[in-house]
């Protein structure tokens, strides 16, 4: 194993790793505090990786990297945007009907999909990222592409504030209590809907924002491109443990630099497969996830 | 309906009674759990509701909190309580907590604290919640999971202390703790009775006698008894019939039953 | 006895219907299908409309059951396609060897799939077996053995197949077989799951995914609902194989294993006719909207309109958020309150002035007993 390529592939895990956080901690809070399973958030992180797209591609600003700024803060609005309307707009009108509810969303996120293919196509799209995006800094003796290092940096930045936003805020406090016990909540006269509401609108924000991100990071968006992460955001969910964000971004590392890894010096799709096999064995000696508290 | 004959039942008009219930009925999945029960409480007194294991206690307060759905009518200090969300009913001056207390184990002490803070004056009664459990002070930056059972207990009884409640509703409060343990929540409940109205659940006879002023007693979902506490306690017949209790009320510290 | 009798009248009507199909030559139904009900075009839309029935009704068995929810079912499926097809064209086994082959493979692996996915229930169960299912996708698109055909999908030559399947005619056998096995795993899910399924949905909608009804099963128990519904799934693979003739991804994987599910949830969930409703209209929609859409719409509308009409997964997706909204219990739900009103319009002309409306047949939502809330059901134990 040339050293180089270990620093260049474990900088790109780490940034695959926000992507999947990005995806999951919304998806497993969401679960956590109202069992709504929302499988339309795949197609968030679609719409999200083509508002990107359509930005990157028309947005008249200079320079680029103010372009992709305006990118991300687009993406960013359009999922919690969608992430309103949804909530508001339909899963309150079947509030305390779970399974409804994660049907509903299903429904959307086939309906979204359709409409992200049939407007744009189902070929992939490239992403006009600025040019710097491209070029490569040499780290500790190996090169690596900046692209890689933005996507770090954004998703170590919305981990920090994630967390601070849970651990000081008033809603993060409802939220985590919430997971654990909401009718607790509720008994100490907490309108927990109220913080749902807002944990939706911001888990579909970073949804969106996180398909900007796998945007740069595959060079180009489809609409597919939710739907194949949300299985990946699954398998972390269930390997760091329903309900737990630290362990959803432990979790979210392991699985993404073991995919890198593998998918870099196994045959083709070994990686992706190789997720599978964890999620088993993590269920063989760990049914809990690796911090889980809830055996779901 | 069979009383005993202790006490002739003693009513108070709606408009003086804290909590109302009339003909309140409850099931839980297929089981029939509560059948028609009616109270009234007077306010700043202490009212015990008793009974046997399975009786329906906890039952009766889910459905005052609003986490069971319950027919008949409910109302405190003159407002329909039926209409109301668990939330909205707490908010109108309910204080819970409930049996197995129910802490955020995750979360420190002070955060346990902070989430059942409402108004500003929620800050000035922090300073005598306290006060009268000093401990709560002391581990404020501890996850409340590490702590004991008693002071687990605590919080669950600061809780509901921090807000200008109409009511509390007490679950058990003395259950799984050791009797010194015991002998200071109940102290901290003493505290705090002559000026707030409480609905005490209590599988400990010694305890519900010492705090309670009134007593409710409930058999397989009925209300068989209601009047002062001190004439039920003091009726051997009544007690051991309805709580299958023989022994006479003894000085609080020791375990009642169990 | 009398019920069971009045139960098997439907099935009977609709078994009769189905078996007339191939001798109606000269009946056409316009709109829906192209040529007349006997020709082979149709008889061939039909039989994948009865295929997707069977398996439809075979993911109500596990959810029946144990009230676990699959989101990976179409593994199954998908395996009953493929393993015949890598069987007889890479490793040119014979066809009733490679259909052997693979029944046993499928027995080894939703033995061992299950054993770890049920390690785990509710909401995780569904994430596991769905990643299970996008793994197989993922090894067959990637196709690192160079025996899965990849994007293309591996077509079977109509000479590997038995005499009786192949070619145009062999299309009248493959239907007949179709129906054969609809019936069966009707009769077969009716007589063990048939009123268990709307037990344990009843208990769904006021608190699903977390069924209480689990603690009931053990494990092995489980584990025998999970291996039989796979095996039946892995034979409805098997038929459509006869009709498709190709093993190809787009029935592996996510999109198609979570389709199964709104099949079963258009159609009705709770009642195994539902799911075999939703199944056959699925199955044959797919293929007519499909053809019809490109076809119909597009012309003069911007592209951001006309594209998207012409993508079926969006009827599909607004259907069933529309039917959430207002049906959730499906088509099966309405039609029963739709014939509870037509019978009780019935019997109170004849009863005359009679004014009581009649108790609704539906299962309607319980009265909500709000368990769900309970501090207790909440969980921190
Ligand atoms: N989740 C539930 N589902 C169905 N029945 C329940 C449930 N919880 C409690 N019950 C039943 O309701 C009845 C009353 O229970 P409840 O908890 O109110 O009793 P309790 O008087 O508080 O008893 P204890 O002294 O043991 O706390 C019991 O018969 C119990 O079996
Ligand atoms: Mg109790």
């Amino acid at each position: 194993m040339a050293m180089n390529d270990v620093i260049s592939l474990l900088i790109s895990g780490l940034g695959l790793a926000g992507i999947y956080f990005l995806l999951a901690s919304g998806l497993s809070l969401i679960y956590g505090l109202m069992r709504v399973l929302n499988l339309a958030h795949g197609a968030i992180f679609a719409v999200g990786g083509f508002v990107g797209w359509a930005a990157l591609e028309y947005l008249p600003v200079e320079p680029d990297w103010l372009r992709f700024t305006a990118a991300l803060v687009l993406a960013t609005l359009a999922g919690a945007m969608l992430g309103i309307l949804i909530e508001k707009g339909l899963l309150a009108r079947l509030y305390g009907r779970p399974y409804a509810q994660m049907l509903l969303t299903l429904g959307l996120a086939f309906a979204m999909t359709a409409f992200l293919g049939g407007w744009l196509g189902h070929d992939p799209l490239t992403l006009k990222q600025p040019a710097w995006f491209d070029e490569v800094t040499v780290i500790a003796g190996s090169r690596v592409v900046n692209s890689r290092l933005v996507i770090v940096g954004i998703a170590l930045i919305l981990f920090l504030a994630t967390v601070v936003f849970l651990r000081r805020s008033k809603h993060g406090l409802i939220i985590r209590a919430g997971v654990n016990n909401r009718s607790m909540v509720m008994a100490l006269g907490i309108n927990v809907s109220k913080s749902f509401t807002l944990l939706f609108v911001i888990g579909s924000g970073l949804a969106g924002l996180g398909g900007v991100l796998a945007g740069v990071f595959f060079g180009s968006v489809t609409p597919e491109l939710g739907t194949q992460q949300l299985i990946f955001a699954f398998i972390v969910i269930i390997v760091g443990g329903l309900g737990s964000l630290e362990g959803t971004a432990l979790a979210a590392l392991v699985v993404a630099v073991l995919q890198q890894f593998v998918n870099y010096y196994g045959p083709p799709g070994a990686g992706d497969l190789v997720t599978v096999l964890l999620l088993a064995v993590m269920l063989l000696v760990r049914p809990r996830g690796l911090l889980g508290k809830v055996a779901a | 309906m069979t009383r005993t004959q202790a006490s002739p039942v003693r009513s108070w008009t709606a408009s003086t009674s804290v909590l109302s219930l009339r003909n309140v009925d409850v099931h839980r999945g297929e089981a029939h759990v509560l059948r028609d029960v009616s109270f009234e409480m007077p306010p700043n007194a202490v009212t015990a509701l008793l009974g046997r294991n399975g009786a329906g206690k906890t039952t009766t307060l889910l459905a005052v909190v609003g986490l069971l759905a319950a027919t008949g009518r409910m109302s405190m200090a003159g407002t329909d309580l039926k209409p109301l969300k668990v939330d909205e009913r707490v908010r109108q001056g309910i204080g819970y907590v409930p049996e197995d207390r129910e802490v955020f184990a995750d979360l420190t002490v002070a955060e346990n604290l902070r989430l059942a803070m409402r108004g500003p004056e929620s800050q000035a009664r922090l300073q005598q919640v306290h006060k009268l459990f000093p401990i709560l002070h002391e581990r404020a930056q501890q996850r409340a999971g590490t702590l004991s059972g008693g002071q687990q207990q605590m919080i669950a009884i600061a809780r509901a202390l921090l807000n200008d409640n109409k009511i509390l509703l007490i679950d058990e409060p003395s259950k799984g703790l050791a009797p010194a343990v015991v002998t200071e929540v109940v102290q901290a409940i003493e505290q705090v009775k002559a000026t707030t109205t409480i609905l005490l659940v209590e599988q400990n006879l010694a305890v519900a006698a010492r705090l309670a002023d009134h007593a409710l007693v409930l058999d397989q979902g009925r209300l068989v008894y209601s009047g002062p506490m001190e004439d039920f306690a003091r009726d051997t017949e009544a007690t051991s019939r309805w709580l299958g209790v023989d022994i006479r009320p003894k000085a609080v510290g020791g375990r009642g039953n169990e | 006895m009398k019920r069971t009798a009045a139960r098997n009248v439907p099935l009977a009507i609709a078994v009769a219907l189905f078996a007339a199909v191939p001798f109606l030559s000269n009946v056409s139904v316009p709109l829906v299908f192209d040529g007349p009900l006997g020709s082979l075009g149709t008889m061939q839309i039909i039989a994948v409309g009865l295929i997707f029935a069977a398996l439809a009704m075979t993911f109500d068995l596990l959810f029946g059951y144990t009230g676990l929810l699959s989101f990976g079912h179409t593994l199954w499926f998908a395996l009953g396609l493929y393993l015949p097809a890598v069987l007889m064209v890479g490793a040119g086994a014979p066809f009733g060897t490679a259909l052997l082959l693979a029944l046993a493979a499928c027995l080894l692996l939703s033995l061992i799939i299950g054993a770890v996915a049920l390690r785990t229930s509710g909401i995780a169960f569904a994430m596991v077996t769905m990643a299970f299912a996008e793994a197989f996708l993922i090894f067959v698109e990637r196709n690192p053995t160079k025996m899965f055909g990849g994007d293309e999908g591996i077509t079977v030559a109509g000479s590997l197949l038995p005499q009786a399947v192949r070619g145009v005619a062999g299309i009248g056998t493959v239907y007949w077989i179709a129906l054969v096995l609809a019936v069966t795993i009707y009769l077969l899910l009716r007589q063990s799951v048939g009123s268990r399924a709307g037990h344990v949905l009843q208990g769904l909608k006021e608190n699903p995914l977390r069924v209480e009804l689990l603690g009931l099963h053990t494990y092995r128990f489980r584990l025998l609902s999970f291996v039989l519904s796979s095996m039946l799934a892995v034979l409805c693979g098997f038929v459509y194989l006869l009709v498709a003739r190709v093993a190809y991804p787009g029935i592996a994987g996510t999109d198609f294993a979570l389709l199964i599910m709104v099949m079963v949830v258009f159609g009705g969930t709770g009642r195994l006719w539902g799911a075999a409703l939703g199944g056959f209209l699925y199955g044959v929609a797919n293929i007519r909207l499909g053809s019809m859409s490109t076809a119909a719409f597009g012309e003069g509308l911007p592209q951001w309109i006309s594209g998207p009409l012409q993508e079926p997964p969006l009827y599909i997706g607004l259907a069933v958020v529309l039917m959430m909204l207002f049906a959730p219990e499906g088509l099966a739900g309405l039609i029963e309150k739709a014939s509870s009103r037509l019978r009780a319009r019935l019997a109170g002309s004849r009863r005359g002035r009679n004014s009581g409306a009649a108790p609704s047949g539906s299962g309607g939502t319980p009265g909500g007993d709000g368990t769900e809330t309970a501090l207790a059901a909440s969980g921190q134990r």
